[in-house]
């Protein structure tokens, strides 16, 4: 019996899955999805086999910056990213933490240059699990609850 | 020089945003100590040798004058915070060494006043002088700063974070009244929760197998995330509110300041200020051959009584930063390899 998906499927453009129920609309807010014309759907308290509930995101006619990919890999580690191409999966990434994040992270330190002038901000990543991450500029170290994004 | 010493072919954990310096830490371990036109912006930038060489570089300096070592160069001092040892031993150590300093101390005579931000300010000073040496309350800002330039900047103290260059003279001190920098028995005294040279101290010691003993109320205890740090690097530590519980056990005890700027609440910091008042009644309860050190100003922590004494050494430390500023003044501007 074919399986009945939930959110129908998009011609091109991409999919982001294995997001948890929790995240997916803090995933949704990390997008630009401004001014985007094709079909975007989210859902999210879907059945899954290895998460419980999970959250999907399809969005047409749109790929990800390494911004975003980033952003996502901060709220949403397990998340993977599928590229479409004429209803095709064309690529299948696990998203992943780079070593170095830049410009997306706000340093939580009010005394840090980076929150009084206009500074591109880089953190380094200590430690991905738990995550550890520490300001390049103030050398502060910040955990996942200290986080918040630009 | 140290020539292909395999010994050291761990690359150090660089944190810095500039690739120029990555590149430069690499090849200190490849080929040479090449320190021209590296930065000295945190002590977690250098690695024990590095640490270990300018030292050495340092003890050169105090045994040799060099007064035209840095003619025709000029450093440029900028101060948006006070300072009295700081900027003073950086000028008589250009100075000394030949060279000319221009700079400011008070930035209400500035276009900082007018609103320039610090990159701008930075980009115009490297146009005028060949290093910069600056303090600026704000943290992270001396990396900025480097980021800027395009000449050697040295960082003497942003905000609560860093000043490098107290470190090194703290350890030139102490090598040069304990005859060495391994296991030695360190308390460190006062304000360990906003005090940077507590911070970088204990990042620099701990390349030498130290045993700590961080003395401060509750509130005032070095943080956390010092202390996962040692744990992770295996160093015994103790952390103590009554000095003297631990201090027979101490080869140096550094006291610090209980730092009334850094405080967010006034209320908090009357609540501390005079907690810890050293007198001669310590010297009933320490080991004979105890050093105290004060990266200074005190306030009322260290009574006058004990600068007599043979353990008191704070005005010393002070001096030394005279020979460790010339070093590393001398090792950016590429004049000692």
């Amino acid at each position: 019996m074919k399986k009945e998906l939930s959110v129908s499927a998009i011609k091109d453009g991409t999919v982001i899955d294995h997001i948890p129920s929790s995240a997916t609309l803090k995933v949704v807010d990390i997008l630009d999805l401004k001014g985007i014309r094709s079909i975007i759907s989210v859902a999210t308290n879907l059945s899954s086999k290895t998460m419980g509930k999970k959250g999907i995101i399809k969005i047409g006619g749109k790929d990800l910056t390494k911004e975003e990919v980033d952003k996502i890999a901060l709220i949403a580690p397990n998340a993977t990213v599928n590229i479409i191409k004429d209803y095709d999966v064309k690529q299948k990434i696990k998203v992943a933490l780079p070593s170095t994040i830049n410009k997306i992270i706000k340093c939580s330190n009010p005394n840090c240059i980076t929150n009084n002038e206009e500074v591109t901000t880089k953190f380094y990543v200590l430690n991905k699990n738990p995550l550890k991450i520490r300001c390049n500029y103030c050398e502060r170290n910040m955990e996942k609850d200290d986080i918040s994004l630009l | 020089m140290l020539l292909f010493n395999f010994s050291a072919l761990v690359l150090p954990i660089v944190y810095t945003g500039k690739h120029k310096i990555y590149k430069q830490a690499i090849g200190c371990y490849f080929f040479n100590m090449n320190f021209k036109n590296r930065d000295i912006i945190s002590i977690n930038d250098f690695s024990k040798q590095e640490l270990l060489f300018i030292l050495k570089i340092s003890r050169l300096m105090e045994n040799k004058p060099n007064p035209n070592l840095l003619k025709d160069k000029i450093l440029a001092t900028l101060f948006f915070e006070p300072s009295t040892r700081t900027r003073l031993s950086f000028m008589s150590a250009m100075e000394q060494l030949g060279g000319k300093v221009m700079g400011f101390a008070n930035t209400s005579i500035t276009s900082i006043k007018k609103g320039e931000t610090l990159w701008d300010t930075i980009k115009m000073v490297e146009a005028y002088s060949d290093i910069i040496v600056i303090r600026h309350p704000l943290e992270g800002s001396a990396r900025l700063a480097a980021e800027a330039s395009s000449k050697p900047v040295i960082n003497a103290g942003d905000g609560a974070n860093q000043h490098p260059t107290q470190t090194m003279l703290d350890l030139y001190t102490i090598q040069k009244v304990k005859g060495k920098l391994d296991n030695l028995h360190v308390g460190m005294l006062g304000d360990l929760k906003y005090g940077r040279t507590v911070h970088s101290l204990t990042v620099a010691l701990s390349h030498f197998n130290p045993t700590f003993y961080f003395i401060a109320p509750q509130a005032l205890q070095m943080p956390q995330t010092y202390l996962d740090e040692l744990k992770e690097k295996k160093i015994k530590f103790f952390t103590e509110s009554n000095l003297l519980k631990v201090s027979k056990k101490l080869d140096i005890l550094y006291v610090t300041r209980i730092q009334k700027e850094r405080f967010p609440d006034p209320v908090e910091y009357e609540k501390y200020k005079g907690i810890y008042k050293l007198d001669k009644s310590l010297l009933e309860n320490i080991k004979k051959d105890l050093k105290i050190m004060h990266p200074l100003p005190r306030v009322d922590e260290i009574d006058k009584s004990l600068d007599e004494t043979e353990h008191a050494v704070y005005f010393k430390q002070a001096a030394n930063g005279i020979y460790v500023r010339k070093a590393l003044l001398a090792l950016l501007l590429g004049k000692i390899k």
